[in-house]
């Protein structure tokens, strides 16, 4: 019985910080999302671009990690400022559909030319937190899964405080709430779109150094991006809560999944057991958990 | 444009497809007055308000801010330039508190920048306290006292539009555009929104361009009026003037021919 116990404990912890990391990702999503009602398709590959970055500089002789990982942090931020400026800003006022269009061209770009620039071998991400598991009462962790789960948790303490305290934070809010009354308010809504995918740079760029150390760094790693689609159904488009608390369910079903169910199947089930989950909330609460239940005046 | 005007526009025109919205309409904003712009729906009052802050952009004619061009400039330029204004469905920030919405009112007045306020925080901290005062005033002014912290949503109709005013108020404009204040209140609310624009022109000076269905209250507080009907500027004039105007009388109440239109 206790051995049962201890085996859910297990995976639930699991679950529990591989679902932070997931949230990490979707957060860079929802900012987007939230700010600018662009939907991004290449939040992936904007993972994967960040893992290639911090891959490459940290195969450099003697490359110590605090630059490594402040050259991708700035990569990833003028990545951000310029696909706005440059990509999205000339859609303005375009048909939701013409900026998915945009995005998902831009994966597609961002997946083809990755090879083609940092080559095409798995790299890894060595981070200098060993690899001895850490040990939480029954259960263990991989050290790299408690540094994605603590870099998460700091994120989402930062953002909520920018969200709630800070001047740029408001105003981001009072964009996202209405463009044309913050225009109004002499608000630079433009301005504010490029900041939004700055920050969506900067998650990356975090979620590129924890996953690429976690999985190693190829194209593949643009499929953690898929992850963020049952993350951001489950908590709304638009809910920076809802991020987090989706990415947990998400992580944690993953993992009983793959704990009770592979056994008897043989395995896969973790892989396509969040997007049943998103299909079954998709019938319940379109909106999602905390999303924002859209009332239209027909 | 004469010398006694803040903000003119001349000969303003614009279709939406084939429908006129306003033809060929000039006004000019007499500085420290309250100008109210009358009309029956459709005549083109919101359009000629969303020109003048930058929303539309006129198909003919320009919009004149003390002597400056305005026409072509972007909504956030305008109100940085000092014309501010409500919406005639209210447009507060739903999700955000009524000092929140107040704050940023004062985004136009916040020197430090997005990524300057990053570097010099201490600076940008400092002027957070100029504004904080700024927006306190502006609450004692309007009886905000008891909702600084009240989700904007929550409040009642007549209160979410007394914040928007604030809101507007907060950037200490030049002029300030008002799309039907009153609009859906009941008498109270009213006779109390009609004292504050008031006190908005007197005391602070502000110059008003107001919109508004009731009647009464155009002819009590307006120093000057326009008459719009179907996008056409039919008459301009006082409040006496403008009720005698035939014109006016024809658009509001119908000739024995075409019925009455009110």
């Amino acid at each position: 019985m206790s051995e049962d116990l201890d085996f859910l404990f297990a995976l639930l912890l699991n679950g529990v910080s591989i679902g932070l990391m997931y949230s990490l990702i979707a957060l860079g999503f929802v900012l987007v999302y939230k700010a600018t009602d662009a939907i991004n398709f290449a939040q992936g590959e904007f993972v994967m671009l960040a893992g290639l970055i911090v891959a490459m500089m940290l195969s450099i002789e003697g490359m110590p990690l605090a630059v490594a990982v402040a050259v991708t942090l700035a990569v990833m931020i003028g990545f951000g400022f310029g696909l706005e400026r440059v990509v999205l800003r000339p859609l303005l006022g375009r048909p939701v559909v013409a900026v998915i269009m945009a995005t998902i061209g831009l994966a597609a770009v961002l997946r083809g030319l990755g090879p083609v620039i940092f080559g095409s071998e798995t790299r890894a991400v060595s981070l200098p937190i060993g690899d001895e598991p850490i040990v939480l009462g029954p259960a263990s962790l991989p050290p790299i899964q408690v540094a994605g789960a603590i870099v998460a948790i700091v994120f989402f303490l930062v953002f909520s405080w920018f969200f709630k305290k800070s001047r740029m934070g408001v105003a981001m809010r009072a964009v996202a709430d209405n463009q044309q009354v913050a225009q109004a308010m002499g608000i630079n809504v433009e301005r504010y779109f490029a900041l939004a995918w700055a920050m969506a740079g900067v998650v990356s760029a975090l979620g590129g150094i924890v996953w690429g150390s976690m999985l190693g760094v190829d194209v593949h790693l643009a499929l953690v991006g898929l992850k963020v689609f049952p993350v951001v159904i489950l908590g709304g488009l638009d809910s920076i809560g809802g991020a987090l608390v989706g990415g947990l369910i998400i992580g944690i079903v993953e993992s009983l999944a793959a704990g009770y169910l592979d056994p008897y199947v043989g395995g896969g089930t973790k892989d396509f057991a969040p997007y049943v989950l998103m299909i079954l909330v998709l019938m319940i609460r379109p909106y999602g958990i905390f999303g924002k239940r859209k009332i239209e005046r027909v | 444009m004469d010398d006694v005007s803040i903000l003119g526009v001349a000969t303003l025109s614009k279709k939406f497809g084939g429908v006129t919205a306003v033809q060929d309409v000039s006004v000019d904003v007499p500085r420290g007055g309250i100008l109210s712009i009358i009309g029956p729906n459709g005549a083109g009052k919101t359009s000629l308000l969303n020109m003048i802050s930058g929303f539309y952009r006129p198909d003919t004619g320009r919009v004149v801010l003390e002597g400056q061009d305005i026409t072509q400039m972007k909504p956030s330029d305008i109100a940085a330039l000092g014309i501010a204004r409500t919406f005639q469905n209210i447009a507060l920030f739903s999700g955000l508190t009524v000092l929140d919405n107040l704050m940023l009112g004062r985004h136009v007045r916040m020197k430090a920048g997005v990524l300057s306020s990053v570097i010099y925080w201490g600076m940008a901290q400092k002027e957070d306290i100029a504004h904080r005062e700024a927006v306190e005033e502006i609450i004692e002014f309007l009886n905000l006292q008891d909702l600084r912290k009240q989700q904007s949503a929550s409040l009642s109709y007549g209160l979410r539009k007394r914040v928007e005013l604030g809101r507007a108020l907060a950037s200490e404009p030049k002029v300030l555009l008002l799309d039907e204040p009153m609009g859906g209140m009941n008498q109270d609310e009213k006779e109390d929104m009609a004292r504050y624009v008031l006190d908005v022109n007197q005391e602070r000076g502000v110059t008003v361009v107001l919109i508004e269905h009731d009647m009464g209250v155009v002819m009590d507080i307006s120093d000057k009026i326009v008459v719009l009907d179907r996008g056409r500027c039919i008459a301009t004039g006082t409040p006496d003037e403008v009720q005698r105007h035939p014109k006016v009388v024809e658009a509001y109440l119908g000739t024995s021919k075409s019925g009455g239109r009110l």
